[in-house]
């Protein structure tokens, strides 16, 4: 199967070489044949035929115009409803589109669906989620992989070419992750150049949301769409987006780039240590200066992560209570007793463990030794890749420390689960762009990814890092 | 142990999540083994550090102050699991 690129399918668009409704049939076929993945939380191909209608009827010239997209069910859509993957928002259907969604429907883009993910985007497998696992497009028959998360169903529906391209969000690595299990290009960008406004909050001083595609171009085109400053966000950055496809070079000649020493893990397998290797040989061989680095306070930033993004959790999903939207517990003798029972019933359990660990961080007596400490660390952590980046323009390191795992393996153990985001999290920690690009394979033929890193607002650079090792891979 | 039966009781009611006793027991292992994996961070000197709550590297923009006033009560009851003449509606909480 050769997958259209979404470059390549504006060209044909304009060229007439296709038509919206033809390119979106193809689209359509392929996800009902695709139904047993478990992809989409919600589809209607009733919905996309009348997206369809209306684009055709609609003569202005629109940069995305008919380009089939998908949606994590994260972000607040008027057309579909909207759940977090979550029981307690199961029937709701948001009376207002979250400023991303509304920036790709402007410019006239398809939502082919709504997408699977963790619940509240808790989770590294896409296997918290109320509406079952997703599986991984690459699985081989009867060994079903996790198409990793929270993002999974995003990443998923980019790999099975259900659609051009999808939206993600981004907490702990929450794009990355899944990019690199299901050998797709995620991005994350800078923290806060990409509205929150309308996306279900899980901790707000991480949440980033961001985009899966194909490729590195496309990638680029994509994330021209959705960012920008929007004052709904007090967080939201006022910054000039540049064009960053106009402007993507690969050519890296006279750039430095930093390897940091604390991302070589005991314990990675020699296969992810090896691209990572080889990812280096191909940049030096462009002319790129290879510089080591140390980001001394990596191996603290898991643990002062799983402070902070359960505290802010538990804070943000204090508004389910069964009152505003969303599930109501049948019994509810007293309103105590509503809001306790609404929310035993409406969260899963993952959801419920970081709502507890981030009560108790935030707890009198607790905050100045767990959630402030934690603070603390993560100015540290910042501090450590602003250090870094003034002797580097960028950063190269693995993605992931393992290959796409089966699905459901490491469930158990929640410290196991939460080592998948050991190379993702200190650049959230510190607001950084993070682009994951799938580049070689592991014994059993499943795609790795390798993760470039770049300044605040420096995603220019990231891009062009990646292109460059994408086309030196391809 | 940080986490016992009592402190588990009380962080439940805190954050008005109803537990059962066999939910109450998986929580305290999980919740145990989280904090002490945490408790690593005590390693790291902080001493004159300022703690980061936001990340954010540009500067935040002020809004003009004028007043923006719309009604959609109708909108935000939509979602209501139960709603009263414009009102959301709970169990009688004064007898």
């Amino acid at each position: 199967m050769s997958k259209l690129s979404l470059k390549q399918t504006l060209k044909d668009l304009d060229t007439k070489k296709i038509s919206i409704r033809e390119l979106n049939q193809d689209y359509l076929k392929r996800i009902k044949e695709k139904d047993n993945l478990n992809v989409f939380i919600h589809f209607s191909e009733e919905n996309v035929l009348k997206q369809i209608d209306n684009l055709e009827k609609d003569d202005s010239a629109k940069k995305l115009k008919g380009i089939p997209i998908a949606i994590k069910d994260l972000f607040c859509t008027k057309s579909m409803p909207t759940t977090a993957a979550s029981k307690i928002l199961e029937n709701f259907n948001p009376t207002y589109e979250s400023f991303v969604t509304q920036k790709l429907l402007d410019e006239g883009s398809i939502f082919v669906g709504k997408t699977n993910l963790d619940e509240f985007a808790m989770g590294s497998a896409t296997n918290t989620s109320f509406f079952g696992n997703t599986i991984n497009p690459l699985s081989k028959e009867n060994e079903p992989l996790a198409p990793g998360g929270s993002s999974g169903g995003s990443a998923a529906a980019v790999a099975a070419d259900l659609c051009l391209g999808a939206t993600g969000t981004d907490t702990g690595g929450s794009i990355r992750q899944p990019a690199s299990f299901c050998g797709v290009v995620g991005i994350k960008p800078t923290y806060g150049l990409c509205s929150r406004w309308g996306i279900a909050a899980f901790a707000s001083s991480l949440d980033q949301a961001g985009i899966f595609s194909h490729n590195v171009e496309d990638a680029s085109i994509l994330l021209q769409s959705i960012a920008g400053f929007d004052q709904r966000d007090s967080t939201s950055a006022k910054v000039d987006i540049p064009n960053y496809f106009e402007n993507l070079d690969d050519d890296l000649n006279g750039k430095t780039v930093g390897i940091p020493k604390e991302y070589s893990i005991d314990g990675t397998p020699m296969e992810i240590s090896q691209i990572w290797e080889d990812a280096i040989k191909v940049l030096e061989k462009k002319g790129v200066k290879i510089k080591n680095i140390t980001l001394p306070h990596t191996k603290y930033a898991l643990p002062t992560y799983y402070i902070i993004a359960p505290a802010e959790a538990s804070s943000n999903l204090a508004r389910y209570d069964g009152v505003k939207y969303g599930f109501r517990s049948d019994e509810i003798n007293s309103l105590d007793e509503m809001y306790e029972n609404t929310r035993a019933q409406g969260f899963g359990r993952e959801v419920k463990r970081r709502i507890l660990i981030g009560t108790y961080v935030l707890s009198a007596g607790y905050y100045d030794a767990y959630y402030l400490k934690a603070q603390k660390v993560r100015k540290l952590i910042a501090d450590d890749f602003n250090r870094a980046f003034k002797e580097c323009d960028f950063i190269v390191t693995p993605t992931a420390p393992s290959a796409a795992f089966p699905l459901n393996e490491k469930q158990n153990d929640p410290i196991k689960m939460y080592l998948n985001d050991v190379f993702t999290v200190p650049a959230s920690l510190a607001g950084l762009p993070g682009i994951s690009i799938p580049f070689g394979e592991d014994k059993n033929n499943l795609p790795l990814g390798i993760q470039i890193l770049g300044k605040h607002f420096d995603e220019q650079q990231v891009f062009n890092a990646a292109l460059s090792l994408e086309r030196s891979y391809e | 142990m940080k986490i016992d039966k009592n402190t588990i009781n009380k962080i439940a009611r805190l954050s008005r999540i109803k537990l059962d006793d066999k939910e109450s027991e998986d929580y305290i292992k999980d919740l145990n083994s989280i904090l002490d994996w945490v408790e690593q961070l005590n390693e790291v000197n902080t001493e004159n550090v300022e703690p980061l709550s936001n990340i954010s590297s540009s500067i935040l923009p002020k809004r003009e102050d004028v007043s923006n006033d719309t009604n959609s009560s109708e909108e935000i009851l939509e979602n209501a699991p139960d709603k009263l003449e414009g009102f959301f509606a709970v169990p009688k909480v004064v007898e």
